[in-house]
């Protein structure tokens, strides 16, 4: 051990340096923690380097003005309007119909439930909600709303599919975020004399405002991309159709199942543009949301 | 410290604040109380009704069935009279997502300690946007890179294991595929990183920070430190955050019906062509079903809720059960 006679090593006369052994250790399990990392990124890199690669070959005007319409799988024009349309709508109704019954439960469960049974019960089953499977709640809507109640496939039956994988989230984010309003705020209120319903909507929700809305949209993000739901409860359609509450309708991830089933090498294009078209949304939403989530907290303070 | 005590005693006076009664009897309280618990409520009718109206629209089929549900390998609701039974798509489901867990768990694991031990505080914050960026990758978008990028790569890496590995009869048979259910556990394997990391980190997080200072302070390198302190503390959680991420594989559809070429039959030999789970079977066979078709389609489907039901809940008590130690 030469290592010990230089004098660098010897800061401390008393401490004897790390035995090589356990340096060697100490850097395998570096590196191997470096290579999972590593392992992590590569997919994600490929995956975005095909998408983007691949799907340019048709992003061109005619992709967002042209339905599937007419357009057999071996054509070349084509577009996803209907989908576009069709997935925007569906979103939208989604978010109108599960974020006051998240914000709501998220409500009661930080500011009234208290450790009561009922709360802990609620908050279980929130968390045993976040992970049924996306498919499960398609087969939900299909044997409620389209074998029991009679209606047909349409956008809105695909909203409440992705409405039941959305509120799970959207209570747990909400939640974290009531549980950072200062108590302060809370007990002013009171003290001036305030009711409890209007401190909550008035005072504890607008300061917990942005933090919500970030939730939200991580949330909208997410079910966004959700195929396996759709495709049991909205159906296939080529045309536009932009009543969501009538008939089939259009999507980006039914769009995409649909023609990378198709043989054709036009289809797979579009199937490929339909991806990266879904993606930048998906992203664009995910990257609005982080800044609008940092510029809360460099402004908050 | 002072910040984690601060925090604390917030916690507290938000106890003492909701002991208050619940509604002052005003109207607008008492409204507003009533549409939050409803909302409450309302969730769990939700859970409710999934499994009632499940149970009630599979019995049709299952009644006309002519097979055994629980053995048959067979998957023809439609014919007459209908045949089918899950035995196939049990044994894809459970094989592919064990082997994503296996897969991805020491990675997720090792991606956790990266971020919460060896990157620094700026960067960790980036790496785990990167990680979230994952999550973030739609199941289709996977589902068409599994098929493009992902599956002719395969062939290579499946002959290679079936070379050296070929003596156990899971990896064996004679020649490999590339649409097997080993690939679509690789796919599922890089779906479930995200969930798994992200939940390790957090129970990285509340390692004590005396524990961890105490190894540095003994002398421990890095990844004593870990050894002793990090990974003993966090065993349930990782435990927990490894079944959510099986939970989350099992569900997984769209991604694995691309990847996967379905032939009939259950295949031991999991590096062949064929296979398929219930998820997939449920979103390929969905659009030529009968009525009968989509009874059957139910049905299979309320066996995947019931088991990905316990397997959640079950992963939520290991999580919980830390909870109450630390």
């Amino acid at each position: 051990m030469s290592a010990l006679t230089t004098p660098g090593e010897r800061r401390g006369a008393t401490l004897s340096p790390v035995s090589p052994r356990r340096k060697i250790t100490d850097r395998a399990v570096q590196g191997l923690v470096y290579l999972a990392f590593a392992l992590a990124i590569i997919p994600l890199v490929s995956v975005l380097w095909t998408v983007i690669g691949h799907g340019l070959a048709r992003l061109d005007a005619d992709f967002f003005q042209f339905s599937m319409n007419g357009v057999s799988g071996k054509d070349a024009g084509g577009g996803a309007y209907h989908a576009i349309v069709g997935t925007l709508e569906q979103v939208a109704i989604t978010t109108v119909i599960a974020v006051p019954i998240a914000v709501l439960t998220a409500v009661y469960l930080i500011e009234y439930s208290g450790n009561g049974r009922l709360g802990k019960v609620i908050s279980f089953f929130v968390d045993v909600m976040t992970g049924i499977p996306s498919i499960v709640a398609g087969l939900f809507v299909l044997a409620l709303w389209l074998l029991t109640f009679g209606f047909d496939f349409s956008g809105f039956a695909g909203s409440l599919a992705l409405a039941i994988l959305m509120i799970p989230t959207v209570i747990r984010a909400t939640e974290e975020m009531l549980k950072l309003v200062p108590n302060d705020l809370r007990e002013a209120s009171y003290a001036l004399g305030v009711p409890r319903w209007r401190t909550i909507v008035f005072v504890v929700l607008p300061t917990a405002r942005t933090g919500i809305v970030t939730g939200v949209m991580l949330a909208v993000a997410r079910v966004m991309g959700e195929t396996a739901p759709l495709l049991l409860t909205i159906f296939f359609t080529k045309a536009i159709n932009t009543n969501a509450f009538d008939g089939p309708q259009g999507s980006l991830p039914t769009f995409i199942w649909e023609q990378i089933a198709d043989s054709n090498a036009t289809a797979h294009d579009r199937a490929w543009t339909g991806a990266l078209v879904l993606i930048a949304l998906i992203m664009l939403l995910n990257l609005a949301a982080r800044l609008l989530a940092r510029g809360a907290r460099t402004t908050g303070r | 410290m002072t910040s984690d005590t601060g925090v604390h005693a917030q916690a507290q006076a938000r106890h003492r604040a909701t002991g208050r009664p619940m509604s002052t009897g005003r109207l607008g309280d008492k409204i507003f109380v009533s549409a939050a618990r409803g909302s409450g409520i309302l969730v769990l009718v939700i859970m409710a009704a999934i499994a009632v109206f499940l149970v009630w629209k599979a019995i049709p089929a299952l009644q006309k069935n002519e097979a055994n549900f629980l053995t048959s390998e067979a998957w023809n609701p439609n014919a007459t009279p209908p045949k089918f039974g899950i035995a196939q798509l049990a044994f894809g489901t459970v094989v592919s997502s064990l082997l994503a867990m296996l897969i991805a768990t020491p990675v997720a694991i090792g991606i956790a300690l990266f971020i919460s031990f060896y990157s620094s505080r700026k960067l960790a914050a980036a790496l785990g946007y990167v990680v979230d960026l994952l999550a973030a990758v739609p199941s289709i978008v996977y589902g068409l890179w599994g098929v493009a990028v992902l599956v002719p790569h395969m062939e290579g890496i499946s002959k290679l294991i079936n070379a050296v590995l070929g003596w156990i009869p899971l990896f064996g048979g004679d020649g490999v595929g590339k649409a097997s259910v080993f690939t679509a556990g690789v796919v599922l394997a890089i779906m479930i990183l995200p969930i798994i990391s992200s939940i390790s980190r957090e129970v990285f997080l509340q390692v004590p920070r005396a524990n961890v200072e105490a190894a540095l302070a003994l002398g421990a390198t890095r990844w004593e430190m870990i050894r002793l302190s990090v990974l003993p503390y966090g065993r349930s959680g990782m435990i927990g955050a490894s079944m959510l991420g099986l939970g989350r594989a099992m569900g997984e559809t769209i991604a694995v019906a691309l990847v996967l070429t379905f032939v009939p039959g259950i295949n031991i030999h999991i590096l062949q062509d064929g296979g398929a789970t219930f998820a997939s079977n449920i979103a390929n066979s969905f659009g030529e079903a009968s009525q009968t078709g989509r009874s059957a389609l139910i049905a299979s489907g309320l066996v995947l809720f019931v088991i990905t039901l316990l397997i959640n809940m079950a992963a939520r008590a290991v999580v919980a059960r830390r909870k109450e130690f630390a």
